[in-house]
């Protein structure tokens, strides 16, 4: 592997609320090489997003990252001051969001949306502005562009509202974007295309993409890279077509099991059973113990990190391998 | 576009035209008005010609439509106490009025805004914690009360500023203001912020409440995910966004402060509308009530209908018959 | 978070750590008290005409007056000892402001949930009252309804119930309506289920929460506005004098120095507002979902 354009570790992003400490990112850390898409996939509440806002260094409070490094092309993040970071926002690292509704502000078009966008960092002229921009619209699918800048959002359908939004993150050509469920809320049809044409810009551009999603299928279509996250850590994380042929996370397994496609047509989707942990109240040891059905007294202990051919997981009676982590 | 203006238009005369049966009923029905401008020891026939000649022996309806036709042609009648036509009465007092409403309500607007903004943008810094206080106190303390001590304060013990009355007043465009000169500005100063307190309190509450929430939403975090600095972010898409809420509540406000000077004009003796009412109700001259409230309810409809035009200008959802 | 306790002494163990809302709900209750213990804590029956002297008039804080106790926040116009008056006032100021409170909530209550739960034409023309009625100032209403009814108790709670119920109708019709529209109520009135047992089941309940807010900030709003219009005349009559006409009754008084006459009351009345209000503010935010994190 090259040098990876970002490498976090031990990433921990905690929420100290009146009622306790939520540790909803607790030891993240993975690598992404240039031009890489990684899935990030998780149960809603498993900590994939606020992984994705710590990133950014965009966590509102009372969240703040409290361990852990993130390095932006040997850029360490987590320490770098207000300004800094404000200015690596957008240029070098980007974002886009689940619902393309509340992202766009309704009360401004998207050419000066794009021109807000363009002038945190760059001097650009109005002219060479608007060039720009329409050239992105474009790129990302936008009919007419030159003329839909001066459309406001509603005048756009969701999934163009999410081609903007896209457009936007990719004005500066960042080095890494981080993708939040940006399908979820559109039609299946559209989801597709966006899919395959996110894919087709982050080739073209060398952006390397993180996407987050709780939809296994969706990802696997797309990412070379799985990480899996629970309970606001990565449990395994590895090269997609490997994970997917041969999980070793029982978490893993079960969402692989609990995937129609996966599954003989006519025999009824396992699921998994048990509802996501409060992270609240978090027991020591395995956060997936009381959910898993190969729980024994070791899983009292929090697993470490075992790697192997270039992936890794954290378990101690991992599956398919029938091999036993060694006391 | 114009089709909506047209159809706030017609809205705002229906309003207008309910409005003016309400006020006309309701006030006619207090007490008898010729006992209050003709003296007990009157003769029968002094007593029924000045019935005939305030119209009040015909029908109510009749008088409604006597009224209105002559609402229409600007004629409201004249005061039974003052006996000079009400519409005069009114307009030699309405600048006064004015004048104490605007500077309140414009200057409550820009200073509460600005405050609310900061306050809901570092909610646990002390200084919003004291904006809020004193919002607090601004929101629940009953505005006579403020203006009371005012004038203990600053009138009474330390002895700058005058207590009442509208002091010197300069003529511009035909009609009398008072902060041109210092003479009036000090007289103003008072009332003015008697009267602008309870909205400022209101402005920065407001303000506050829209900051928090917006700053909240993606439209703010994806913002910052491009990488626009705070000041950007303030500027240029909250100011935009938190302008309808305030834009409404402003004229709601203009409309409500024109009613709450009636207060601070009482404790200032300022020479305004208010003031008048207040009398008027006290001696029941009809006309004056009735014409006093027309205007209010005018003056009202006219805001709100203003305010649905400039929404419809800022805002493109509006402006292209979407719903918000 | 303490499960096993109920929803009651959860809200108050949050309420418990605002201690300035702790101590503005002490207020309250204090003055809730006072006020109905007035004719025991007082050290005077100020209307009763027996004890009034006019040589002990207008006299300032500390005086010792013919009845032969020291009158600690001094005397009013009518020679009347202001600390009883206050407490005497303080009882019928709350006693408006509830009373205006109480019949407020349960027109505009029964109104809001009406509309939301009728919808079509009833809920236009109530709603469409109602809205018309929110953008009418308050005080410029009330000032209406007490020049046509006249002046007295029945007549001025009238008035600030036609200034305020549209209040809690607006709330009631806004929660309500949010509700009514859930699939769980349309599914619930398909099946034989009364309509009485949703309004009271499901809609009611929760209208509950903000009408208790509202409930809060009006009663304030009611004590304020009955203040405001007995100081400008159009309040109580003489024979009942409030917190607002004692000020009122003070304020010319003022000019010559003689400030308590009005400043006492006004404190009083500042106090129990500014404590309702605090109150009403801790509540609202433990009811807003979006400010809980």
């Amino acid at each position: 592997m090259t040098d990876p354009v970002l490498s976090v570790e031990n990433l921990c992003t905690h929420f100290f609320t009146r009622a306790g400490v939520v540790k909803a990112v607790d030891g993240v850390s993975f690598d992404l090489a240039r031009g890489e898409i990684m899935g990030l996939v998780g149960e809603s509440g498993s900590g994939k997003t606020v992984t994705g806002f710590s990133l950014l260094g965009l966590v509102d409070p009372p969240g703040r990252i409290v361990r852990g490094s993130v390095r932006l092309a040997g850029t360490e993040l987590t320490t770098l001051p207000d300004a800094r970071l404000r200015a690596l926002r957008g240029r070098e690292i980007s974002m886009i969001f689940q619902d393309p509704i509340a992202t766009l502000n309704p009360m401004l078009t998207i050419g000066q949306q794009m021109k807000l966008a363009i002038d945190a960092h760059e001097r650009l002229s109005r002219r060479a502005a608007t060039a720009r921009s329409t050239e992105l619209l474009t790129q990302v699918g936008i009919p007419s562009a030159a003329a839909r800048l001066r459309a406001y959002p509603h005048e756009f359908s969701g999934g163009m509202r999410q081609r903007v939004a896209i457009a936007i993150a990719l004005l500066h050509r960042p080095a890494v974007i981080v993708a939040d469920e940006p399908t979820t809320a559109l039609d299946v049809s559209i989801q597709a295309q966006i899919l395959l044409q996110m894919r087709d810009l982050a080739r073209e551009t060398g952006t390397a993409m993180i996407w987050i999603s709780h939809d296994l299928a969706v990802v696997s279509s797309l990412a070379s890279k799985l990480a899996v996250m629970y309970a606001g850590r990565i449990v395994e994380q590895g090269p997609t077509a490997t994970l997917l042929r041969d999980p070793r996370h029982p978490y893993t397994a079960g969402l692989i099991a609990s995937l129609p496609a996966m599954t003989k047509p006519g025999t009824p989707l396992t699921q998994i059973r048990g509802t996501t942990p409060s992270l609240l109240s978090l027991p020591p040891g395995c956060p997936f113990a009381p959910r898993c059905g190969k729980t024994t007294d070791r899983c009292r202990e929090e697993p470490a990190l075992t790697e192997e051919n270039g992936r890794g997981w954290r378990c101690f009676h991992p599956e398919g391998s029938n091999q036993e982590v060694p006391a | 576009m114009l089709g909506f203006v047209i159809q706030r238009f017609i809205q705002a005369v229906g309003v207008m035209a309910v409005m003016s049966v309400i006020v006309f009923c309701g006030v006619y029905a207090i007490g008898n008005p010729i006992d209050i401008v003709i003296p007990p020891e009157a003769t029968q026939d002094i007593r029924e010609d000045a019935i005939r000649r305030l119209g009040l022996d015909q029908p109510l309806y009749r008088q409604y439509f006597i009224f209105m036709s002559n609402l229409l042609q600007g004629d409201l009648g004249r005061s039974f106490v003052y006996n000079i036509p009400v519409l005069d009465l009114i307009g030699g007092r309405l600048p006064a009025t004015l004048e104490l409403v605007l500077i309140s309500v414009i200057s409550a607007t820009f200073i509460g805004v600005t405050l609310g903004i900061y306050a809901g943008y570092r909610p646990e810094s002390w200084l919003a914690r004291t904006i809020m206080a004193v919002s607090v106190l601004g929101f629940s303390v009953p505005s006579f009360w403020v203006g009371l001590i005012l004038i203990l304060t600053f009138a009474v013990n330390l002895g700058w500023l005058p207590a009442g009355g509208r002091g010197d007043t300069v003529m511009i465009a035909g009609i009398e203001w008072s902060f041109p000169t210092l003479n009036g500005l000090s007289h103003i100063l008072l009332p003015a912020i008697n009267l602008a307190l309870f909205k400022l309190a209101m402005m920065i509450r407001l303000a506050r409440a829209g900051t928090r929430e917006i700053m909240l939403t993606d439209t703010i975090k994806f913002a910052r995910a491009a990488g626009l600095s705070e000041a950007t972010i303030l500027r240029r898409h909250l100011l935009k966004l938190i302008s309808i809420p305030i834009i409404t509540v402003f004229g709601l406000e203009l409309g409500s402060t024109l009613a709450f000077a009636v207060v601070t004009e009482t404790i200032f003796s300022w020479p305004g509308v208010g003031k008048l009412i207040i009398d008027s109700i006290a001696v029941l001259d009809r006309p004056v009530m009735v014409a006093y409230l027309i205007l209010v309810a005018f003056l009202f409809v006219t805001i709100n209908f203003v305010i649905d035009l400039v929404f419809a200008l800022i805002d493109p959802r509006v402006r292209n018959g979407v719903s918000a | 978070m303490n499960d096993a306790s109920t929803p009651l002494r959860r809200f108050w163990a949050e309420f418990r750590e605002n201690r300035i809302a702790v101590v503005a709900l002490a207020v309250v209750v204090l003055m809730i008290l006072l006020a109905i213990f007035a004719s025991l804590v007082s050290p005077q029956n100020p209307y009763d005409l027996a004890n009034l002297s006019l040589m002990d008039s207008r006299r300032p804080p500390g005086f010792v007056g013919s009845g032969g106790y020291t009158h600690l926040l001094g005397t009013d116009p009518q020679g009347r000892d202001l600390l009883s008056a206050i407490f005497y006032g303080l009882r019928i100021s709350i006693q408006i402001g509830l009373a205006a409170g109480f019949v407020s909530l349960t027109i505009g209550t029964a109104l809001g949930i009406l509309a939301a739960y009728k919808g079509g034409r009833i809920e236009a023309l109530v709603m469409r009252l109602v809205d018309l009625q929110l953008s009418f100032p308050a005080i410029l209403l009330a000032l209406v309804i007490v020049a046509l009814l006249g002046q007295g108790k029945v007549q001025l709670i009238g008035a600030l119930v036609a200034a305020q119920y549209a209040y809690f109708a607006r709330t009631a019709y806004g929660a309500a309506k949010a509700e009514r529209g859930k699939d769980y109520i349309e599914a619930a009135l398909a099946t034989p289920l009364s309509a009485r047992l949703v309004v009271m089941r499901h809609l009611l309940p929760n209208c509950t929460p903000p009408l208790i807010v509202v409930a809060t900030v009006q009663i304030a709003n009611s004590i304020s506005l009955e203040a405001t219009l007995s100081f400008l005349g159009l309040g109580l009559p003489v024979t009942e004098p409030s917190l607002g006409m004692l000020i009122s009754n003070g304020f010319p008084y003022m000019m010559s120095g003689r400030y308590w006459i009005s400043v006492y009351p006004g404190v009083a009345l500042i106090i129990l507002i500014v404590a309702i209000n605090i109150v009403g503010d801790q509540v609202r935010d433990q009811f807003n979902p979006r400010l809980r994190k």
